[in-house]
């Protein structure tokens, strides 16, 4: 385990900057999420680190050693794919020795024995040991593709969506598993999303990525309540943070545009929405309202109920400001 | 849109396509099965007519093939009687056995330099699909494409050629020299077949195994040759095959020391007439090499291509 610090990491593959200059210090012991869409620089950055790609420039500390020109092998990462890579001619024992039995670490084949025994048991696959690695289903194959990582401990786990692929169910179960196991091996782990849940629940710190950039870095808490600008502040929040022009609203404001978290609207006073539909969700209702042209949602009670075309007021409690370019106004 | 639907066959279907399949093979047999009756007929049944389907076996195309003999005279027949039972199927010619063919010898020759070349091709191929496929080559496409067009000709074009430069380089009529012959003449197919095996092969393993701990070469050991099994194991035998029945450059550049068993075969028609059962005997074992290759190989052949642990 050991902290690793980004220094104005580039990639560039051919014109497109795929990351941007990101420095990112990542604390020792810490769950790190990097959150943003599809194209972001993610992938590029987890790559970066692991060294499958070669830096244009910037560097890159892992445990306090320069690791520029270091292979893979060499960097003492774990990392799991978005795609599994499960070594389709190997049993699903052999694929979670396969680390261990590298030059690298040559561990006694009894300790493998132990350890895969064990990381089986915490997955749920020990009856799949024996299975050929492309005899499992969909959700087998990303949880042996999980123990293949946490079967070492490695200086950083390196992890690229590895909940993506699974149902609602096991998607919350491992989520847990994840965390309880980050805990009790207090090891670093980068772990790339975009599934704000998993950010929210799992991470100590989450990193937001804009087209390659680093936008915003720090705890959840701060990424949620305090972001720096539009595109952070619609990265978290279910239903999103609803940007609207700030003059829709009377009194004085600190910016042309305001931000509404749902729980950022209060009821009963104010200015006049007309509600379009309401979606009972069972433990919660949403309430999609039109506000002179805008599209506003927000949480109601969930016994209540609406109609549509009903009239509602409503004011901004506690709202982020933010100004015309989307950065945030204070 | 025009619309069909697919049906199961009929069992009358069924049968039809049974029988053709069944007439198609026994049609491709026929000559390899003649051959191989060939070599166990009597030198007047194998050229008898009509054709003679039900005849009395015998081993004498075999003793042939192996042994060289002579004709002696009454005198030294009674004094020495026949040795072994090879030998006594001679006497009806009044002949002896004095040696060894030079079969066995020729035999050996296309052993080696039919799977010398097969391994070198391979190996070499592989290597270079893999480079071909993984890494950015400056020029890769023209690289290929040059490789590629050293089979544009018939290789026997440039016979000529390859003659005068194996005789001034010491080449000729050596087991080295014809390996790395057929091998040159192998290795595009080689390349052009693996890269594309390889190519299907994704990334992500090896990727996987770099960071698992392995360097380049390990990965690539570990985890792309086993996966490439189907592909090597089916470029081989189109290699294998090629060096194997390869004739022409044989009889150039082959004679004494080198000569592989294609250019000896024909060779044995001309001791002591038309031998037709020696002749196919020689065919019939020169066949078993490849036949067995093949079968043991039908194993990766069949297998298929792996499918499924990476998400695509």
């Amino acid at each position: 385990m050991a902290e690793v610090i980004l220094d104005a990491i580039t990639k560039s593959f051919g014109q497109t900057r795929a990351v941007d200059n990101i420095s990112m210090h990542i604390p020792d012991g810490a769950f790190v999420v990097m959150l943003g869409p599809t194209g972001a620089g993610k992938t590029t950055t987890l790559r970066l680190i692991s060294g499958l790609e070669t830096l244009d420039s910037g560097s890159i500390q892992i445990a306090g050693r320069n690791v520029k020109n270091d292979p893979p092998a060499q960097r003492d990462v774990a990392m799991v794919f978005q795609q599994y890579s499960l070594y389709p001619h190997l049993s699903v024992r052999d694929n979670l020795a396969f680390p261990l039995r590298s030059p690298i670490l040559n561990t006694p084949e009894d300790e493998i024995a132990r350890k895969v025994a064990k990381i089986a048991e915490v997955l749920q696959i020990p009856h799949k040991l024996d299975n050929k690695a492309t005899e499992l289903s969909g959700g087998e194959m990303q949880r042996v593709s999980i123990g293949r990582a946490l079967v070492r401990s490695p200086s950083i786990y390196l992890m690229d969506e590895p909940l993506s692929s699974l149902d609602a169910k096991l998607r919350s179960d491992l989520r847990i598993e994840l965390k309880r196991i980050h805990a009790e091996l207090r090891s670093t782990l980068l772990y790339v999303t975009h599934d704000q849940i998993e950010a929210m629940t799992m991470a100590s710190h989450i990193g937001v990525l804009e087209a390659g950039r680093l936008v915003q870095y720090g705890t959840p808490r701060e990424i949620y309540s305090n972001p720096t600008s539009v595109y952070v502040a619609s990265r978290l929040g279910l239903p999103r943070i609803n940007i609207l022009p700030s003059t829709l609203f009377a009194g004085s404001h600190k910016g042309p545009q305001i931000g509404l978290r749902p729980e950022n609207i209060q009821q009963g006073d104010g200015a006049e929405a007309r509600v379009i539909r309401a979606e009972h969700l069972g433990d919660q209702t949403r309430l999609h309202l039109e506000l002179q042209g805008h599209a506003v949602t927000t949480l109601a009670d969930p016994h209540a109920s609406y109609t549509p075309d009903d009239t509602i007021k409503i004011s901004p409690v506690n709202p982020l400001y933010f100004d015309a370019s989307g950065a945030r106004a204070l | 849109m025009s619309s069909y639907t697919v049906t199961a066959p009929s069992s009358r279907q069924k049968w039809f396509a049974g029988t053709m399949v069944v007439i198609y093979a026994l049609v491709t047999m026929i000559p390899l099965v003649w051959i191989m009756i060939t070599g166990f007929k009597s030198p007047a049944d194998a050229i008898s007519y009509p054709p003679k389907v039900v005849f009395e076996p015998t081993l004498e195309g075999y003793v042939n093939l192996f042994t060289t003999r002579t004709r002696q005279t009454e005198e030294f027949l009674n004094a020495n009687p026949p040795q072994n039972w090879a030998d006594e199927i001679v006497r009806k010619y009044d002949m002896v056995i004095v040696g060894q063919s030079k079969f066995g010898e020729r035999f050996m020759n296309s052993v080696i330099i039919g799977f010398g070349s097969t391994f070198l091709s391979i190996f070499l191929g592989t290597l270079a699909a893999y480079a071909f496929s993984r890494f950015k080559i400056p020029l890769a496409d023209d690289l290929l494409f040059f490789i590629l067009s050293t089979r544009m000709m018939p290789p026997i074009a440039v016979a000529i050629p390859i003659f005068l430069m194996y005789r001034n380089l010491g080449l000729s009529d050596t087991h080295l020299g014809m390996i790395l012959l057929y091998t040159a003449v192998n290795i595009s197919l080689a390349v052009w077949l693996l890269k594309g095996f390889i190519d299907e092969i994704p990334r992500e393993y090896e990727e996987a195994a770099l960071i698992d701990g392995y360097t380049r070469f390990q990965a690539f050991y570990k985890v792309v040759l086993p996966q490439a099994a189907t592909g090597i194991a089916s470029t081989a035998i189109f290699c294998l095959i090629f060096a194997w029945n390869e004739y022409a450059f044989a009889v150039l550049l082959t004679s004494a020391t080198a000569q592989t068993a294609p250019p000896f075969i024909p060779t044995i028609i001309g001791v002591g007439g038309l031998d037709w059962p020696a002749v196919a005997a020689g065919a019939t074992i020169f066949l078993l090499p490849v036949m067995i290759f093949t079968i043991l190989l039908r194993k990766h052949l069949l297998r298929g291509i792996t499918f499924g642990a990476v998400r695509k």
